[in-house]
């Protein structure tokens, strides 16, 4: 076997492969797999002038804003899906705190058809979508055009490739090679992975490579794509995870009243980010409450029989 | 139609019961969060069992999720999905015509139906940053017809929308088709006082039926723009018993109550 192995502990990861000013994809699945260790790690490390691209990331691109580490969001959503609006993200858009930040709208669609453009290596991606929203008007990286293979001229939404510095991207399990298995939804993860130029995954668990060998077919992207695997339990907190944790409502809940008001949000930012040290503290610190999200009930799929011969 | 009426239930069960008229049996039906999801159930345990619900998140099912839904990616819409897949394949069937209906909500509808979860006040300088789009404009634009949930007031059903984040009938009339989209458009808005429906060459919309208990006045004087009403204005029919027995089983902890 001559893959590489890429294990590294998550502030080295960050360190070495997240600089300022990068663009980086966190969030990329959704609702579930959001990486917020991640997203804990670069607030400790003082990041600075991140283009955070996701399609909703719950509250992460809304700590992130908060922390001061944002100069544009490229995405479709920004707040706190169950508790509602990113009170970060309207502070720094409305009034500039802690500092201003620059929004380049896209539609959950146009933002996965810019990821497949990157992934793919096409010049554009061609879509229907957006003709008629005020998105085209608001973000000048749209582009209007005939489709040239239609008789009538038919208008057609072009959207220029994404290729991000960094993806950063929760598995269930992956091995020290950054093979990585993902069940459940995964929204734009592939196509974040394989556009991205440095791929950090947060695996919930590192098994043998032998795991993963065993069903290629539930492999979301290859080590070989993959920069650095990181080994962080529950790295996803407070989103879930199929077949590992359960979402903790009442944690966004409570980051949203918190941060209602800047000086609610920097005492949660200190309890639960600037004085934790790293994710081990942080699951420390939830305690039982962690114990409590662990799914333990089995709901296992059938094997599949790969044998060839 | 002579199914018994049920006696007692909420404004916002109402709604759901509204919702879940507007799915057709066998199709296929972008789902979204909150109430929708329960229409989406409401209408597969009454007369549409064979509708298929998508997430855009990259879920599709036919059966409700058993268990409490927070977020459409929560553990148990995974469990015993049709299809667990990613966001391009699902919105792709979307593009490609494969859906017949989408749900989406917004803060700001105006009297053609355009949606806007963006910006009050414009993009340059707002002074409300809403979240955003999300797929709601993938969804506007390419599902064969739009339901739209909104509450009924004058803040939110205005004459003009601050910011178009997702396209109705644009400025009216053919206008929409102008623009490139080929189909869709809001069919339905269903509001906590009552239904409007595009009407007319214009499709404008148009007040279509008054939830019990409410009055053409009082929804004419909490809508923005003059409405104008559809003949003939008939109240919204209430649920059936049968109707409310499907809600009661898919809403066990009597969050709609």
């Amino acid at each position: 076997m001559s893959m590489k192995e890429k294990f590294l502990p998550l502030p080295g990861a960050i360190r070495d492969l997240v600089g300022d000013g990068d663009s980086v994809v966190m969030g990329a699945c959704l609702e579930p797999h959001i990486p917020f260790a991640a997203a804990h790690e670069m607030i400790r490390q003082e990041k600075r002038d991140l283009d955070v691209i996701a399609p909703i990331s719950d509250a992460l691109t809304d700590m992130l804003i908060g922390a001061g580490c944002v100069r544009q969001v490229t995405g479709a959503w920004v707040g706190n899906v169950s508790g509602g609006l990113g009170h970060n993200y309207r502070r720094a858009v409305e009034r500039g705190i802690p500092r201003p930040v620059r929004v380049r709208d896209y539609s959950n669609f146009a933002l996965g058809m810019a990821l497949l453009a990157g992934a793919h290596g096409m010049p554009y991606a061609p879509m229907r979508t957006l003709l008629g929203s005020d998105i085209l008007k608001s973000n000048p990286d749209f582009v209007v055009g005939e489709n040239p293979l239609s008789e009538d001229g038919e208008p057609v939404v072009l959207v220029p490739p994404l290729r991000p510095d960094v993806a950063v991207l929760p598995a269930q399990r992956a091995d020290v090679f950054g093979n990585s298995h993902h069940w459940g939804n995964a929204g734009l993860a592939q196509e974040a992975a394989l556009a991205a130029h440095r791929v950090i995954v947060l695996a919930d668990e590192i098994v043998d490579h032998d795991v993963i060998r065993s069903d290629p077919g539930r492999v979301l992207f290859p080590g070989f794509r993959v920069s650095a695997v990181c080994h962080v339990e529950a790295g996803v907190h407070p989103s879930p995870m199929s077949g590992r944790w359960r979402r903790d409502t009442a944690f966004f809940n409570d980051y949203h009243r918190r941060s209602r008001e800047r000086t609610g949000f920097l005492a949660w930012l200190d309890e639960w980010v600037l004085e934790v040290p790293d994710h081990a503290a942080y699951r420390a610190q939830l305690g039982d409450r962690l114990d409590d999200l662990r799914i333990t009930g089995e709901a296992l799929s059938a094997p599949a029989n790969w044998a060839a011969e | 139609m002579t199914a018994p009426l049920a006696e007692g239930f909420s404004t916002q069960e109402l709604m759901i019961i509204a919702a879940a008229r507007e799915i057709r049996d066998g199709e296929v039906v972008f789902v979204g969060m909150r109430l929708p999801i329960t229409a989406f159930g409401v209408a597969r345990l009454t007369h549409a069992p064979n509708a298929v619900g998508l997430f855009e998140c990259g879920i599709a099912r036919h059966e409700p999720a058993d268990g409490m839904l927070y977020t459409m990616g929560d553990p148990p819409n995974q469990v015993g999905a049709a299809w667990t897949t990613g966001l391009v394949q699902v919105m792709g069937q979307l593009q490609a015509g494969h859906v017949d209906l989408g749900f989406i909500g917004g803060a700001e509808v105006d009297r053609f139906g355009n949606i806007n979860t963006s910006y009050i006040g414009g993009p340059a300088a707002p002074a409300i940053k809403l979240p955003g789009s999300g797929g709601a404009p993938d969804i506007a634009a390419m599902a064969g017809r739009l339901a739209v949930i909104v509450n009924h007031d004058r803040r939110r059903l205005v004459e003009r929308v601050h910011y178009v984040t997702s396209a109705g009938y644009l400025e009216g009339g053919d206008s929409r088709r102008q623009a490139g989209l080929d189909r869709g458009g809001p069919a339905a808005v269903i509001t906590d006082r009552a239904v409007l429906r595009p009407s007319g060459p214009d499709n404008e919309l148009h007040l279509a039926s008054v939830h019990p208990g409410h009055t053409v006045d009082e929804v004419r004087e909490h809508t923005g723009w003059d409405l104008k009403s559809a003949e003939p204005v008939v109240e919204t029919p209430p649920p059936t018993v049968a109707e409310m027995e499907a809600l009661h089983r898919i809403d066990r902890e009597g969050f709609w109550r």
